[in-house]
């Protein structure tokens, strides 16, 4: 998909692209972290027709709702091009040992040698979780590693 | 220490009835500038209300408002942006020199001006008010339209124009002769390519010279060497204004980021305190006399504006509504013909009332003009959310 950047001086940049309907969407990226999203009329490119604006944050929280499906897929891409090394996800069930417990207590990187990179819960993910991350159940854990790694991952919150 | 009471009631009065204005012109997405303007006058020497307590306040505050608004000009600035501007839209920033700052000449030599008088006037009728044009740009919605980034371009080029305008205008307004003026415009142009070019090269190490993780740190660092450079610039006749400018392109990146962000608040109520003492400074009965000339001056250079934004939004691509769109964007005058006009000084009293008058039509006008030749003329099919203004 190309994406149009044009310079708005001053104020920031404006990104252009087409989507697979024919609808022209304009991003407005402004400096001071803020946006506005634009469609443009069919047929005529100079009036935009301002849809919304987002403050910074909450640019963050729409990114993150359209992210998080493809945080394992990038994963598993990345994945991909180190040979020896995969991705899984590994689901915290409901009455395992580790739903409510921090991630630290699983040890699971000392032990299995696989590291945890993401947490995908519901709409959220969480990068790079710290070992006081809480777990929950229902989180999915995108583990990194050798294929035993990931099994012993599995196994261990499991258990 | 000794508070005066008189001092404090004063400003205290007049910065809240200056916020309750500002409320009021911000309802209608109409700039402040001209009201802070008309209460200067009511406030001044034969005016409704004289404020003697405050008037030093006032008159020392002026001169930090000048600086604090081109400190801060200075810092909107990053080099690719002037250079893609520059590369894309020179021949539009011609047009829009020649067309504007042509009526102001001929008015000014018509109303038997000297050579400062005539430049200034030039100069006046030249600038837009890149700060009302851009605010009204976003509440208007309209940042993502194909004629915006000509509109932006032409605004920077014609703030990069006052780098050498100003220095060029204080010397000849110090009765300075053409060499004098040459030599001050080539000495200020240095100083740019300098600025620029040591922004570009060492900014960073400059950013972290003056920045601190502390904002006050950060606040009297900027502010004190501002200060500094603007003192020595006005010392050597290039003007307080211009060496602020050149503190303000010196600094890049996040240093930039952080200083306008601590710097806004300062520069909002210090050229309040400007546009109200050029108010103050001019008498309000000189108004009507020159209302008149103001009034065809403001004609005319909107026609003006209104071609030179017609050219540049065409050399974009735009159609007719984008390029009467971005024609009638140029329209307002605002902050920076007031700051040609304080650089002036006193002697040139009808000038002042001229330029005071000049402005506060066009910086009403500007905005209400360009608006309604928005999406609710141009008649689109879509949604009738389009037409209303937005609050």
């Amino acid at each position: 998909m190309d994406v149009n950047e044009v310079l708005l001086p001053g104020v920031g940049l404006l990104y252009e692209f087409v989507n697979r309907e024919g609808d022209k969407i304009g991003v407005v990226a402004r400096r001071s972290g803020d946006f506005e999203l634009a469609v443009y009329e069919e047929g005529d490119p100079d009036q935009a027709r301002a849809v919304f604006r987002l403050t910074g944050e909450e640019a963050d929280v729409v990114a993150d709702i359209l992210g998080a499906p493809r945080i394992a897929e990038r994963f598993a891409d990345l994945t991909k091009e180190v040979p020896g090394l995969s991705a899984g996800q590994v689901e915290v069930l409901a009455g395992t040992p580790f739903a409510g417990r921090p991630l630290g207590e699983s040890r699971a990187r000392t032990r299995t040698g696989a590291s945890i990179v993401a947490i995908v819960r519901g709409e959220d993910v969480i990068p790079s979780p710290g070992p006081e991350q809480i777990l929950r159940a229902g989180d999915v854990l995108v583990v990194i590693g050798t294929r035993e790694g990931i099994a012993a991952v599995e196994q261990l919150v499991r258990s | 220490m000794h508070i005066s009471v008189a001092l404090l009631l004063e400003l205290g009065i007049i910065l809240a009835f200056l916020g309750l204005l500002g409320t009021l012109a911000r309802r209608f997405a109409l700039s402040p500038v001209p009201l802070y303007l008309l209460v200067g006058l009511a406030l001044g020497e034969g005016g409704i209300a004289p404020v003697p307590a405050a008037g030093s306040f006032v008159e020392t505050g002026a001169g930090i408002g000048v600086v604090l608004l081109l400190l801060v000009l200075g810092l909107e600035f990053t080099v690719p942006e002037f250079t893609v501007s520059l590369r894309r839209h020179l021949p539009s920033a011609w047009v829009d020199l020649v067309l504007n700052a042509t009526p102001g000449a001929v008015a000014g030599w018509l109303l038997g001006l000297d050579a400062g008088g005539i430049l200034a006037l030039a100069g006046v009728t030249y600038i837009s008010s890149s700060g009302i044009i851009a605010r009204l740009l976003g509440d208007l919605r309209r940042m993502s339209n194909r004629e915006t980034p000509a509109v932006l371009s032409v605004l920077v080029l014609e703030d990069f124009a006052m780098a050498a305008y100003l220095p060029l205008l204080a010397v000849v307004a110090a009765g300075g002769t053409w060499q004098q003026a040459l030599l001050g415009v080539l000495l200020a142009l240095g100083a740019v390519v300098a600025a620029l070019t040591m922004s570009y090269w060492w900014g960073h190490h400059l950013g972290r010279l003056l920045s601190h993780p502390d904002e006050e740190q950060l606040l009297l660092r900027v502010l004190g060497v501002t200060l500094i450079v603007s003192a020595l610039a006005e010392a050597v006749h290039v003007s307080a204004a211009v060496g602020a400018f050149l503190v303000g392109l010196s600094l890049t990146g996040e240093a930039a980021d952080r200083a306008r962000k601590v710097l806004s608040p300062l520069r909002d109520l210090f050229a309040a305190v400007f546009f109200l003492a050029i108010g103050l400074s001019i008498p309000p009965d000189s108004l009507l006399p020159v209302l008149p000339v103001a009034l065809l001056l403001a004609v005319v250079t909107a026609a003006t504006k209104v071609a030179s934004g017609w050219y540049a939004a065409r050399r974009e691509g735009a159609g007719r509504r984008g390029r009467l769109r971005a024609g009638t964007a140029l329209i307002a005058r605002g902050e920076f013909s007031i700051v040609i006009i304080g650089l002036m000084g006193t002697g040139h009293d009808r000038l002042g009332a001229l330029v005071a008058a000049y402005v506060l039509l066009l910086a009403v006008a500007g905005p209400v003009i360009t608006r309604f030749t928005g999406p609710r003329a141009s008649g689109t099919k879509h949604s009738p959310r389009q037409g209303t203004p937005v609050p």
